[in-house]
């Protein structure tokens, strides 16, 4: 059976799992009936033209392990942020792990989606948030139509959130080829503040596809740091969605940081729904192999006086391919606009490609907006300096693309994040250089 | 120290050095000079290790071995130091670090542990109030947003820290006020010895005002054309270079 006859004949029985009678069974309906009209993507859409999942969908994925996995804490600690104390929101095979968590339901609610979804106390915010600003696009729908379990986050009035907060999502590999589909909600309300980390990790090289939807609000004054660690195994692919709608003099920040997986593809999409926004997307690609890493982002501004800064820096090697698409669009009433883009990629081997593709559409006159892409190779000089000065070829080089992609990692606000992912890139890169990165 | 024999080289096709020769002992001073585009920096990139650049006949000689097939890293381990015309500039790492690296990769080369922090911190205080260098300075990105002359003066700081066999400076006085000018030769000075050899590149007298040499070289078309002592650098700095041209061609 394909995989989408599979999902479809598989809806039943997920929502009798469930809960048939929720209150976003139309939603979840309504999405289901979406995706079986769109099917998965194909090559043939604009939006997909670079990235091709047909080679993971071939495979025969346990839709709903019902296994309740565990795993020790120790096996894992490497893949959590642990030399600071954080908030866990911790899933094994798409089930909540409560044993690896650590939620708080203390002046603000960091738990999960399951129950926020069948608690009367969470209607309120469910009705106002969730899915208004997910695409009704097939992936997103896939997503809808069996959304049930992720992290559920609601930040009220003024509140600064202490500490992290982690959602990690492990795949045991305990099944051949494991499909799972987070779906996570946050609304971070007027004046309040929060940082998270989000990271895929499966634990073994069975296949693991992950179909992710997330949705943040931001309202007035509130500030969002979000870093996306994906680093994953070679066998697991990843589809991240992530929608989020800024009101006025909100900042919002996205941090990607992509150097494991097999195809990945970010779709980050930014709706300015107010003045004075500031929107700030960033990432680190650094890829090798047969790899694939798709960031396809949109900023939409819609009212005047505000700023979005993209900063997306790729290094691939060997065979590995990548694609940059991104979007700005400036209605006409957003009027004083600062839009800036930068996409500056590095093709360290000849068989490595970049598809790299900025898109403007500017409605209104009186903006700044700029946009610089480049592609090209290590600088030859800069090596034989290093070189000169004793640094050997392969540490010189990765001195170098540690200095390429620089300008990302500086604006990482949580030190111990900016030092995890300097760890990642040595390691990545194969070095060890004498000091932190 | 460094034996230079008849070496050629070229770089796409094109025949930059026509049969070099160039030796230098221990404890000498050597300066090459020379019109525009006569291969003066080709020559220290070579001895250096540059990849793009084909040798094609001739031996580069340290201390009787032939480095000429080594690797930058390897000549640099050996003691080869070149100070950049133009220093490249790399964000993200400090100057401190940079150099820390440099050590711990050289030593690391020689089987030998880890500078310890202590020493470190020691070496870099001397070799920076040596080069007066202000401590700030150290935990800048390299090269990034430095100055002409600031970067030159790194470059000396760096030959200080690592203490080469052999230093060739490549046009280390060009954007250096004269104040730099005096801080960077009496650097260069302070660390000759009996030990190392200094080759240095320059279109000007007014360095070897401070660094004075034991031979002046001028290299023409390739080739040594000349040889003298300190008074030759003056005879150039007054009637340039077309006197040389026209011996050689005579």
């Amino acid at each position: 059976m394909e995989l989408k006859e599979k999902i479809l004949s598989s809806y039943v029985a997920f929502e009798n799992d469930i809960n048939i009678n929720s209150d976003i069974h139309d939603i979840r309906t309504e999405a289901l009936q979406n995706f079986e009209k769109l099917g998965f993507p194909t090559k043939k859409l604009e939006a997909w033209k670079y990235t091709s999942l047909n080679s993971v969908l071939k495979d025969d994925y346990s839709i709903f392990p019902n296994k309740e996995n565990t795993i020790q804490f120790a096996d894992v600690k490497k893949y959590f942020i642990h030399d600071i104390d954080t908030y866990k929101i911790v899933f094994i095979d798409g089930k909540y792990s409560s044993f690896l968590s650590d939620t708080t339901h203390d002046g603000k609610d960091i738990c999960l989606m399951s129950s926020a979804l069948k608690k009367s106390k969470y209607k309120a915010v469910i009705e106002n948030y969730f899915n208004k600003i997910a695409k009704q696009d097939n992936l997103t729908s896939l997503n809808t139509a069996f959304a049930n379990e992720g992290a559920y986050i609601y930040i009220p009035k003024s509140v600064e959130v202490e500490k992290p907060i982690q959602i990690i999502n492990f795949t045991t590999g305990k099944e051949e080829a494991t499909l799972v589909q987070p779906r996570n909600l946050i609304v971070v309300e007027e004046n309040a503040h929060v940082q998270i980390i989000e990271r895929h990790q499966s634990l073994t090289n069975n296949t693991a596809l992950s179909n992710v939807v997330t949705e943040i609000f931001a309202a007035r004054n509130a500030t969002v740091d979000y870093y996306k660690v994906q680093n994953d195994n070679v066998n697991a692919t990843l589809v991240d969605n992530t929608y989020i709608e800024q009101q006025t003099n909100s900042e919002v920040s996205v941090h990607t940081f992509s150097f494991g997986g097999n195809i990945t593809r970010n779709n980050l999409n930014f709706y300015q729904k107010g003045e004075r926004i500031n929107s700030i997307l960033k990432g680190i690609t650094i890829t090798e192999g047969k790899q694939h890493v798709d960031h396809h982002t949109l900023v939409h501004h819609i009212e005047p006086n505000c700023e979005s800064h993209q900063d997306y820096k790729g290094i691939y090697d060997e065979r590995s391919t990548g694609v940059f698409n991104g979007k700005v669009i400036v209605e006409k009433e957003a009027q004083k606009t600062n839009a800036y883009q930068q996409n500056n990629n590095v093709l360290v081997s000849d068989k490595a490609t970049i598809n790299a593709k900025p898109q403007l559409e500017i409605f209104a006159d009186d903006v700044k907006c700029s946009h610089g892409c480049t592609i090209g190779q290590l600088d030859e000089e800069a090596l034989f300096y290093m070189q000169q000065r004793g640094i050997p070829k392969k540490e010189g080089r990765a001195l170098l693309m540690y200095a390429f992609a620089n300008t990302v990692l500086e604006s990482v606000k949580i030190p111990e994040v900016k030092s995890r992912i300097t760890k990642l890139i040595a390691n990545k890169l194969g070095v060890n250089i004498g000091f932190d990165l | 120290m460094l034996k230079i024999n008849n070496l050629q080289a070229e770089v796409e096709g094109k025949s930059i050095l026509k049969g070099l020769n160039l030796e230098v002992k221990a404890g000498e001073v050597h300066a090459i000079m020379g019109p525009n585009g006569a291969g003066k920096s080709t020559m220290a990139s070579i001895v250096a290790g540059k990849e793009e650049y084909e040798v094609t006949d001739g031996t580069i000689e340290l201390d009787g071995e032939d480095i000429s097939e080594l690797a930058p890293e390897e000549r640099a381990h050996n003691g080869v130091f070149l100070s950049f015309q133009y220093p490249v500039e790399i964000p993200g790492v400090t100057v401190t670090n940079f150099i820390k690296t440099a050590i711990n990769e050289s030593r690391k080369a020689q089987g030998l542990e880890e500078m310890p922090a202590k020493e470190m911190l020691k070496k870099i205080r001397e070799k920076s109030e040596l080069l007066e260098i202000d401590r700030k300075f150290l935990s800048r990105s390299l090269n990034e947003g430095f100055s002409g002359g600031e970067k030159k003066r790194n470059e000396i700081f760096q030959m200080a820290m690592l203490e080469p066999k052999l230093a060739i400076l490549d046009e280390t006085d060009s954007g250096l006020d004269i104040d730099a000018l005096r801080i960077v030769a009496n650097g260069v000075n302070k660390l000759k010895s009996k030990d190392n050899a200094v080759i240095v590149i320059t279109h000007y007298q007014r360095l070897l005002d401070y660094i004075v040499p034991d031979f002046v070289h001028v290299l023409h078309d390739g080739k040594i054309v000349k040889t003298g002592d300190a008074s030759l650098a003056l005879e150039l700095e007054k009637k340039g270079y077309d006197w040389i041209k026209e011996e050689v061609n005579s």
